[in-house]
């Protein structure tokens, strides 16, 4: 399995990556980082850049070519890989990127997608003593339709409470680009959305995307609340 | 005639565009709580509304497939079924009229209604002629038109515009509307109160006189059957259905992706529309009329502006699939937070957002497809099932092309061509992990939250995440990676 990082979490939260290797090799996944691997270009796709990431996405798909099975740890970037690469590939007239792109993006699984349908478990053998309440991030619920599977794993972790988020499909306001394009209207989005998280008094909000929860964490931070932010991974990856 | 698949297609002009940009007009909304409070309340009821009356039906999902096919075929073969349409709308007495934008349906209609001798029209609520400005136009030629939806009156009478495409007047409540009528309406009681009965009641003996007395009315179109020529208006108080059958003149302003081949295509829409509109099961009056009744005069506009060129992009023409049903607009939430004003255009919220950039050309819209967080819900809830998301994407991609058409390059594209290059290759990107490293110096430190940039932009609202000593792929031993 090759273990797809993500820009963000290389370069910004390297425990989310440390997490994600130590709970899949607990899992007798045999794991390998392929440090060729840079980003999946998906700023700039959907920040109108489109046409400069043809690069990038080669680079993506020769990085990950050797592995039967890829896994992130953003659901935003699986949907970069599952949807955006395949019409970028049929634009630039590569026939044999789009059949290395279509083959890609059947290969590549965000975490909770890979460890419930693939690894067939929602049992990881996780402890984790705290309130905890989960956003469903947009793309992984709309783009990606991973549904409950978050939900799933997170039930089966012990000595965990789980507190459910009001209005939990709405949108945390990030974005992308977004986040600094539209700073007032992502800022207002933000409050609604840490109101939220502050009904429910969990010590603990995660969430599939390191990027959403950089917003709701900065946000946080900002209003001096105590509310950590983990990445469903470094729940999934704690011990006893 | 039509330009159908020319390039040369003519653009569209009127209402679709603001003066200020998205951003900046959208500072302005969020500045306002009781927009914000009753944004709030109105759409977080209509959508519960809608998901309740959609839940009923066993087959939604194949409704909207049906419903999207349906559109794609005819838009397909516009050409055909326009004039299929125009044969049977002139064989039953109708008069037929083509505009190629907002200003010869404007120009079309202000001869008519001279000819006519009127000097106040009635209309029924309709998009097309709020995005032509048809109200202005006729002002300007001395002739007053009284819109008759109870909240299109609100906004008119408050000499203001609609936010919502189906609840224009979202944006105001009932003590807003009751000084609105004290203030505006001839003859209204003094001492009017602001329950809704009464505020119903007043705006009911107001038109009433109006219905009586007007000799031309104006409506649009929801749908147009081109196998009988047949013009579809839904509605909910009753209005429409006065103005399509009282006065002796009636005109219609429609846009040309409005058709639907065949009588039976409305079983499936007919479905969806009052459901994702209103979250009714059946909208209550649904009037049709082919061509002009016995004694009354019957003039149709087809109007294009911007339609044409809409439908020679590939990538954006589904938004041509669009019924006008704002339930993308109730679960959106941007527009929830900032109002319909805020979007410049009649077309608002996420529908608007990828529609009146491509009415226009996305030069004359250009911050329009950035206001949206591609989250998504848009799409799930339409009934057509156009793809907001990955359209606007298209529509940014659009803009940035644009842009690189012009002179010197912005200060966002070359950041955008940095890291698209550092990107490029691991060597390149380990040295820019290295160099974000540097960041770390400042952890804790970026506290300027004024300025213009990216970064002030970002710390306007939230702090920034503490850099880490090493990046991940450091930490990483030999065995890991390869």
């Amino acid at each position: 399995m090759g273990l797809f990082i993500t820009c963000l979490v290389d370069g910004v939260y390297p425990r989310v990556g440390e997490s994600m290797l130590r709970l899949l090799r607990r899992l007798d996944v045999d794991v390998q980082v392929p440090r060729s691997q840079t980003c999946c270009g998906q700023m700039h796709i959907n920040t109108g850049y489109g046409s400069m990431v043809l690069p990038l996405i080669r680079n993506h798909v020769e990085s990950f070519a050797r592995y039967d099975v890829v896994v992130a740890s953003s659901a935003s970037c699986v949907g970069a890989v599952r949807h955006h690469y395949p019409g970028i590939a049929r634009d630039s007239g590569d026939e044999d990127l789009v059949r290395a792109v279509a083959q890609l993006a059947q290969r590549t699984y965000e975490l909770s997608e890979f460890l419930v349908d693939v690894m067939g478990t929602t049992k990881v053998g996780a402890y984790f003593p705290h309130t905890v309440t989960y956003h469903p991030t947009c793309h992984s619920l709309r783009a990606l339709r991973i549904g409950e599977r978050p939900l799933a794993l997170l039930n089966e972790v012990e000595g965990i409470e789980l507190v459910e988020l009001p209005q939990a499909e709405s949108c945390c306001g990030f974005g992308g680009t977004f986040a600094v394009k539209n700073a007032d209207v992502s800022g207002a989005m933000l409050a609604d959305k840490l109101s939220c998280v502050r009904e429910t008094r969990a010590e603990v909000l995660t969430a599939v995307d390191s990027s959403c929860l950089m917003q709701m964490g900065g946000g946080l931070s900002r209003q001096g609340d105590t509310t950590t932010t983990l990445h469903l991974a470094e729940i999934l990856a704690s011990t006893r | 005639m039509t330009y159908l698949g020319l390039s040369g297609a003519p653009r569209g002009v009127g209402q679709l565009r603001g003066a200020q940009s998205f951003p900046d007009a959208a500072k302005e909304a969020l500045g306002n709580d009781q927009l914000r409070a009753n944004l709030k309340a109105a759409t977080t009821t209509i959508r519960a509304k809608r998901a309740q009356v959609v839940a009923e039906v066993p087959d939604w999902t194949q409704l909207r497939s049906a419903a999207a096919a349906i559109k794609d075929e005819t838009l397909a073969n516009l050409e055909n079924y326009l004039v299929e349409f125009e044969s049977h709308v002139v064989e039953c007495g109708g008069v037929v009229h083509w505009a190629r934008d907002a200003n010869e349906a404007n120009q079309i209609v202000v001869e008519i209604v001279t000819a006519a001798g009127a000097s106040e029209v009635v209309k029924v609520k309709s998009m097309a002629t709020q995005e032509i400005g048809l109200n202005e136009a006729l002002s300007d030629a001395g002739v007053a038109a009284i819109e008759t939806d109870l909240a299109e009156l609100i906004v008119q009478l408050g000499h203001d515009w609609s936010s919502h495409i189906l609840v224009p007047a979202i944006h105001r409540n009932r003590n807003e509307i009751r000084d609105i009528f004290l203030r505006e309406m001839d003859g209204v009681d003094p001492d009017l109160s602001n329950d809704p009965p009464a505020l119903t009641e007043a705006a009911r003996r107001y038109l009433r006189e109006k219905f009586l007395s007007a000799g031309v009315a104006i409506s649009g179109a929801n749908f147009a059957i081109a196998e009988t020529g047949t013009l579809v208006v839904v509605e909910s108080e009753g209005n429409g259905r006065m103005c399509l059958t009282l006065p002796g003149t009636l005109i219609t302003v429609m846009g040309i992706e409005k058709l639907l081949p065949q009588w039976r295509d409305l079983e499936v829409f007919l479905q969806l529309l009052p459901r994702s509109a209103t979250g009714e099961r059946m909208n209550p009056y649904t009037s049709m009329w082919t061509g002009a009744v016995e004694g009354q005069e019957f003039h149709l506009i087809l109007l294009d502006n911007g339609r044409t060129a809409t439908l020679a992009d590939p990538h954006g023409r589904a938004a041509l699939r669009c019924i006008r049903c704002s339930a993308c607009l109730n679960v959106c939430p941007v527009y929830e937070k900032v109002g319909g004003h805020a979007y410049g255009s009649v077309y608002p919220g996420p529908i608007g957002a990828v529609l009146s950039p491509q009415l226009t050309g996305v030069s004359d819209n250009p911050s329009l497809p950035f206001a949206s967080t591609l989250c998504g819900a848009c799409l799930d809830v339409c009934p057509v099932a156009i793809d907001i998301p990955n359209m606007l994407v298209h529509l940014r991609s659009r803009v940035v092309g644009e842009r690189h058409g012009g002179a010197r390059p912005s200060l966002e594209s070359m950041s955008m061509s940095g890291m698209a290059l550092a990107m490029g290759g691991p060597r390149r990107f380990e040295i820019a992990l290295k160099a974000l490293r540097v960041g770390r110096l400042l952890n804790g430190r970026w506290s300027s939250s004024r300025g213009r940039g990216p970064l002030s932009a970002w710390l306007r609202y939230r702090d920034l995440p503490t850099l880490p000593k090493k990046s991940f792929r450091d930490t990483l031993e030999k065995r890991d990676s390869r």
